[in-house]
């Protein structure tokens, strides 16, 4: 049996790898909405992530039985706005051990690919940046150039334990990006596509048996969904998989000898890949802008209505995906208070020994499933 | 839409993202104070001076574990184009989806043979 590459072609499989679904952002002219487009991405790193902190702040007070930042503003609401300029008025303090070129260029490092992640993600029908063919493998290759930013600030601290805390993060994200990766992996098998915008579409229009039901992947993939959660905390260092800035062990891990606005674009990365995070866990399991499972947009024409969803439609779409990102966020948040830090031997065991063999039985499943139905 | 206005609009934001964190050490620039102190430059260990250089040695573990990262991160590369193929099959085409799935099993087969293998080793876990 011979399948080479023109004849797939010409059978029409390869057909559909070229289409792609236009953005409202897109314009006529190329700069006007390159620059609407970073704007999207670049409120989502600075204003999103900043609500999802002040979210963190104010849900661990009130688990903790205290009540989070209540100055700066009502309620505290811009106490995160309060640490920026307090941040950018600090010293710069780079030790004389320190390797300064690496340590001033590494949180630089971390930051770009988490504003980059952005550009792929689906908010509401019609509001993304680019819906590349490559979405999915875009969106996981970026969120895995972040590390290396970790590891050159962990190494030129010139510092124990800056050391073993960029090692460690080094260790823990490639150990939890392949389960990550391939419980993505089963996502795209049962979409049948790599576009997020065409994920979004086909979790409101699955084909079972030849009736078209409206079915989020969570429910048919429970266990990839869990493997996926699992793995994106790991991923984001936020505990109980922490053991990359252990404060008990490591002082702060990579971050130990950052001060200033330095520190700040570390915590920054963070924060925006809790949001990118959320964001891809909502848009792969839980139906994108969708409200309910089978029931669309007011305004919609299709089930998941891609750009042609009046102004109602979108604005509510949008603000339905934030509600779902916020809503993970709260989760990460919940697990943190919840569970201690686990031991760094327990983390490499669970993702080699536990997730991976899971991940690659859940895409055999999911194959199965694809040609069988 | 065109190939080259869609990955024009990732490399602009490239170029954002690090005139942004130009911008942003420019701006700690102007506005910081700079109160230099020796002993602000020392390592931090504890409260006491370092020990030695701060470029200790390392776990040998950790490079076993990026071994086993590369292998199972190209097989990766080789999973999407055919998950993404996967679904669009059917029995009129060019190769059948049951050849195309037994095939890739075999794949995945041999890698999760790599895996027990490493794990007979005793490199995943750690006593």
């Amino acid at each position: 049996m011979t399948a080479s590459l023109p004849a797939l072609w010409d059978a029409g499989v390869l057909e559909a790898l070229v289409a792609q679904s236009a953005s409202l952002l897109t314009l006529d002219n190329f700069w006007l909405s390159a620059l609407l487009k970073i704007l999207l991405c670049t409120v989502m790193l600075m204003v999103v992530s900043l609500v999802g902190g002040y979210l963190e702040h104010k849900a661990m007070g009130h688990m903790q039985n205290r009540t989070g930042p209540m100055e700066a503003g009502p309620h505290g609401v811009l106490q995160l706005v309060a640490d920026g300029i307090k941040f950018i008025q600090k010293e710069d303090i780079v030790p004389r051990a320190a390797d300064p070129l690496v340590f001033a260029v590494a949180p630089g490092v971390a930051l770009v690919p988490a504003l980059l992640g952005f550009l792929v993600i689906p908010l509401g029908p019609g509001i993304w940046a680019e819906d590349l063919e490559l979405g999915l493998f875009y969106a996981l290759a970026i969120g895995s150039v972040g590390v290396l930013g970790i590891l050159m600030g962990g190494w030129a601290s010139a510092n124990k334990f800056s050391l073993i805390g960029g090692i460690r993060a080094a260790a823990q994200l490639i150990a939890y990006e392949l389960p990550l990766i391939l419980a993505a992996a089963a996502v795209a098998i049962q979409a049948g596509s790599l576009s997020l915008v065409d994920i979004v579409e086909s979790q409101a229009t699955m084909n079972i048996f030849g009736t078209p039901v409206s079915m989020w992947f969570v429910f048919p993939q429970l266990l990839g969904f869990a493997i996926f959660v699992t793995a994106a905390l790991a991923e984001l260092s936020r505990p109980p998989f922490d053991m990359p800035i252990a404060d008990s062990e490591l002082v702060f891990g990579y971050m130990t000898e950052y001060t200033g606005i330095k520190f700040a674009m570390f915590l920054l990365t963070e924060y925006g890949g809790m949001v990118f995070m959320s964001a891809l866990i909502s848009v792969l399991y839980l139906g994108g802008w969708q409200p309910l499972p089978g029931i669309g947009l007011p305004g919609c024409e299709a089930a998941a209505g891609i750009s042609d969803c009046g102004a109602l439609g979108t604005v509510l779409g949008v603000g339905i995906m934030m509600a779902k990102i916020m809503a993970l966020i709260f989760v990460m948040v919940w697990l943190r208070v919840a569970y201690p830090r686990l031991r760094e031997d327990q983390l490499q065991k669970i993702s080699w020994l536990v997730l991976i063999p899971l991940s690659l039985a859940n895409i055999v499943v999911v194959a199965i499933g694809k040609v069988a139905l | 839409m065109s190939y080259y206005a869609q990955w024009g609009s990732f490399a602009v934001l490239v170029v954002f993202g690090i005139l942004l964190y130009t911008l942003v050490m420019v701006g700690n620039r102007i506005f910081r104070v700079n109160l230099p102190h020796p002993e602000k430059l020392t390592t931090y260990e504890c409260g006491v001076d370092a020990v030695g250089t701060g470029w200790a040695q390392m776990n040998i573990r950790y490079y076993v574990f990026a071994f086993l990262f590369v292998i199972f991160d190209v097989e990766a590369i080789f999973l999407f184009p055919w998950a993404r193929i996967l679904g669009n099959l059917d029995a009129d085409s060019v190769i059948s989806p049951t050849f195309v799935l037994i095939e890739m099993f075999v794949f995945i087969g041999i890698l999760v043979l790599g895996l027990v293998y490493a794990w007979r080793k005793k490199v995943l876990e750690w006593e």
